[in-house]
Parts: C-alpha cells; structure tokens; sequence
C-alpha cells in the first residue's frame, strides 16, 4: 500500500531534453514560469503551451504519467475556477438567481486554469527528466556564489542527496515495521481517529529509532571515507554545457519574445 | 487433520506491470501439530512470501490457506483473530519495540487479544521465561538492552499471545553463535512443552539438522521437497546444485565414504558423528588391516 507513494518522479531516459544540462534545465524552468505569468492573453498563454507540448514530444514522457502528476492539482484547478468565475465583476455573460458570471470572470477563470496547470506540468518535465542526483547537483552549483555570503550549499545539496536516497528505504522499513506490528494484533484500520492516531505510536518509534541508527552508520561511514563537506571537494561528473543547452536556451528566449509579442498586438477578451 | 495446510497458493508481486514476480507457485501442502518444521531454501526463493500468507499478512494472489480447517480468507474470517492464533516473528523482530518498558511491549500483542488484569500478567511472565528474561529487566526500557535480549523481548512479545502455530523468520540471524543456540534451545523448550507447531525459517542447515523434525526445501517459489531431516539431508547432492549446503559435518562424512570407509550414511549432526566415529574406531583394528 504504502508503495504507490512515488517521490522524485524520475523517468529514466536517453532524450535530448534528458540529457540537457541540470543547471540549464533548472533556469529554463524558471524562465518557463515567467513566461506563463508575462502572458496576459489565452492567445499568449497559447504560445507557452505549444513550447511546453513540444518539449515534452522531444521528452518521450508517456502522456499517463503527466496526467498522473497533475491530478493531485485539480481541486486546487476548480477552486480558483470558481472563485474567479463569481468574483470578478464586468459583463454579465450566466445568471444563476443572484450569481453572475461576468464574461471578464469566465475569461480569467480560463486563463488562471491554463496557467496552472501548465505551471504543474512544465515544472514536472523538470523532474520527470533530471535525476534526483543531477537535481541536487545542479541546484549545487546554482547556488554556489551564495557560499560569499556564508550560506553552506553543499551541505544543504549534501543533505538533499541523502534525504531523496532514504526516501524508498524508510518506506520499505515503515512497511515492514507496520507488518510486525500486525501481526501482534495492531488494528489500524478500524477506530476513530483519536484511536488511530493511537495506533501509529507502535509504527513511528520503531521508525524514528531505525532513523536515527540509520543515520548515526551513515555518518561514521563517510568519516571513515575521509568525507569533510565541500572545501576541496572534487567532482566525478563535471557538469559542462554543450551547445544543445545554448540551443535551447534560444529557443526560450524566441518563446518569451513570442509571448511578449502576443501581448502587444492581441488585446485580451477578443477571443471569447 | 492438518493444522495449517495449503491449496494451490500462489502469491505474485505487482501482477500486470512489468515487475511482475510470482514469489510462491502453487503451492500445496500440509502441516501436523507437534511438528517443528524448519524451512529453507536461498534468498528470494519465496519462504518470507510463504509464511506471510500463513497468518493473513499477505492475501494470496489464488489457492487457499486453511488454520484448523477453515479458509482464513473466507467471508466472516476474522484475520485479526487469525494473527493471535498464527505468531509470526519477523526477521530482526527487535525493530519492533517501541514501549518504555520490556514489561509493557510484551504486553502489547496479549493486550490486543483484549487480555487483562492477572491473566496477562501470568502470559508476559510465562514468556518471559520462555526466552530467558529475568525480572530485573522488566522496568528497563527495551532500547537499553543488548542486541540479543532485545530480539528475546521481541519473541516473547509473540509468545505472549500464546499462538497454536508459531512462525519464525530467521529468529538467529546476526547473533553470535551463544546468542543462536540459546535462542534455539529456547524455541525447541517451547515446542517440546506447548506441543503446537513451529515452522523455523533458516539459513543455517546445521540448525535445521540439530533442531528441527522436518524440513521444507524451497527452491524457485515452489516446494521442492517436505520430508524428515534425515531424508531432506539425504539429498546432499541435490540440495548442493541448488546453491543450499547440507551441514558441513554431512559434507566430511561424504567425503569420508568416498575415501572407501565404512561410515553410514545420514550423519548430519555432530553428536551423531562422534558416535559413528567413535563406532568406526571400536572396529578399528580390523578396518586398518584390510
């Protein structure tokens, strides 16, 4: 049960998107955002969404797993539908006994709906295609002029890395643990909440403690490595950008221009 | 009548995805009472998969699993019920323990079964003594404890629930060769004087040979042979080409024969040798002059 649980939605592949420079992904997410909150039209929102669909053609990401990632956004989707839908005042276009649903409303709803979930699934792409390792690699090194002023980014990507490698192995222990417990008669299925919470006592402290030994070996293991943070460190992978990364990040860059554009010359509301 | 007894049980991990593993493969068998089963087989071989559908951890993928005759899957089975009558101890069942005291986590399982009063006080004592807990631990906090006495407070936690059959994985792993026999020894003292049935997961055929009074093989999800002790190790060959040892005292007996002495054949245990050797050198003389 507590398998289905995935975090860090890696979907190993060979791709050219994969293989773009974390770094250069990580930015161009970000520049990605921008560009759905530079948009002020549904045409100009439009041309955010035909980069994003492209990148993720050239990504080979099946399309079931991008639905996947958005589905736990989607009463967040309808709540915002709604609250713009009724909110915002202007034309009116529905009346339902005393709620108006103004033109302005439903076009707004529209473009919040849009922009969110391609918000979701841009930023998923990112994840989908980067490693978690590469990940904390490139957030790393992102960071890394924040080391002027004092601020430990190795050891906060350090302690990145290591979280995302125990992720897996803490859910296989706490689903052992939950088995033993069982199978002295714990009842967690049943009860009211209070019960339950109850019932969770016998799984978390075999599980804190499990942590913390589990982190007590792993420390005396990379002292025993010689491992003193990140002064001196060198690396096995040098992250290096090659001309793909400056390709694409051209083509973002047109993109932007392209939705900058669209807001100029395309007057919002025209559409509807 | 079998007190544990299997139809076609198969179990399979994540069916319909590409992960796709059966772990047990038809299997069908039967277990008598008074019996102390050891059961071996290599890593992923399925006995850990087995014996978690014994007591309702796993629900089998088909087939059936019958305690005292009924269905444990049935429409108004109790499954909690069932896991009071079937204890099962997990591999480094000390991970388990959680209360602040070795007192109170004993009581856990009886606890559960809705137990009380003078009654459960008389169980945690009885298993207790089962597992060679002194009173003087009972205040200690279970996390104060050697690796050893933790993994006895954790089998006494299911033997506390006074379970007809007992199912151990692997209850000696990672302990030192005092900690194994003294563990064995007392797993041995509670089915001589409950009487129930054990089944004894185990890497070690040295124990299962000192132990045990039957032995499964499990080779590939599938039961390759459920025989006495003597006979299972009278397959040494067998079990060799499928990566299991017989204990090391059967190998040397093998060898010995192969050299042309007149040893029996089904020695498996180091008293059992001693004897035979001591036998062998009764006729010495004679052996020595052919």
């Amino acid at each position: 049960m507590l398998s289905d649980i995935t975090i860090g939605q890696y979907f190993p592949g060979r791709s050219i998107i994969h293989r773009l420079d974390p770094r250069m992904k990580i930015v161009l997410t970000l520049a990605f955002i921008v560009m759905l909150f530079l948009a002020k039209s549904l045409a100009a929102l439009a041309v955010g969404v035909v980069f994003i669909v492209a990148a993720y053609v050239l990504s080979r990401v099946p399309l079931k797993m991008i639905l996947k990632s958005l589905k736990p956004v989607i009463p967040i989707v309808i709540f915002t539908a709604i609250l713009n839908m009724f909110f915002i005042e202007g034309d009116p276009f529905i009346i339902i006994w005393k709620l108006t649903i103004s033109r302005e409303g439903v076009y707004t709803a529209a473009l919040m709906v849009v922009r969110i979930i391609f918000l979701i699934g841009g930023s998923s792409l990112l994840t989908y295609t980067t490693s978690p390792i590469m990940l904390t690699d490139g957030i790393e090194r992102l960071m890394s002029p924040l080391k002027a002023i004092k601020l430990p980014v190795h050891e906060l990507a350090m302690m990145m890395t290591i979280a995302l490698r125990f992720i897996p192995t803490l859910i296989e222990e706490t689903d052992k643990i939950m088995s033993a417990q069982k199978a002295r008669g714990a009842d967690m299925e049943h009860g009211n909440i209070l019960q339950r919470a109850k019932a969770l006592v016998p799984i978390l402290i075999p599980l804190f403690v499990s942590a913390f030994r589990r982190a007590d070996e792993l420390a005396l293991a990379m002292e025993c490595r010689c491992y003193r943070g990140g002064s001196g460190r060198t690396r096995m992978k040098q992250l290096k950008l090659a001309p793909a990364d400056f390709i694409a990040a051209a083509i973002v860059a047109v993109f932007i221009a392209g939705v900058v554009l669209v807001n100029i010359f395309v007057t919002p509301l025209v559409v509807l | 009548m079998a007190i544990l007894k299997t139809e076609n049980l198969t179990y399979t991990y994540s069916p319909g995805t590409p992960y796709e593993h059966t772990a047990v493969d038809n299997v069908n068998i039967e277990f008598e009472k008074g019996e102390l089963v050891g059961i071996i087989g290599h890593t992923g071989s399925g006995k850990s998969t087995l014996i978690q559908q014994f007591n309702g951890l796993l629900r089998p993928t088909s087939g059936t699993v019958f305690v005292d005759g009924q269905d444990i899957w049935a429409k108004n089975a109790k499954i909690r019920e069932l896991r009071f009558k079937v204890g099962l101890v997990f591999q480094y069942p000390e991970y388990q323990l959680f209360e602040e005291t070795v007192y109170k986590d004993i009581a856990f399982g009886p606890k559960n079964m809705g137990i009380t009063g003078d009654e459960l006080d008389a169980r945690i004592r009885e298993a207790a003594a089962f597992v060679g807990l002194r009173e003087e631990h009972f205040e200690k906090s279970p996390f104060e404890l050697s690796g050893g006495q933790k993994r006895r407070v954790a089998i006494a936690g299911v033997l506390a629930m006074r379970p007809e059959i007992l199912i151990l994985d692997e209850p000696t792993a990672g302990l030192d060769p005092k900690g194994r026999e003294r563990i064995l020894g007392q797993i041995k003292d509670y089915h001589k004087q409950t009487g129930g049935l054990v089944l004894l997961v185990s890497h070690s055929m040295e124990d299962i040979a000192r132990y045990a009074t039957k032995a499964l093989v499990m080779n590939d999800s599938k039961i390759y042979m459920y025989d006495t002790v003597d006979n299972v190790f009278a397959h040494a060959q067998e079990l060799r080409s499928m990566g299991l040892s017989a204990p090391q005292i059967s190998s040397v007996f093998s060898l010995l024969e192969q050299r042309g002495l007149p040893v029996s054949s089904g020695i498996y245990t180091v008293e059992k040798a001693k004897e035979e050797i001591l036998k062998l050198l009764a006729k010495g003389g004679e052996g020595n002059a052919q």
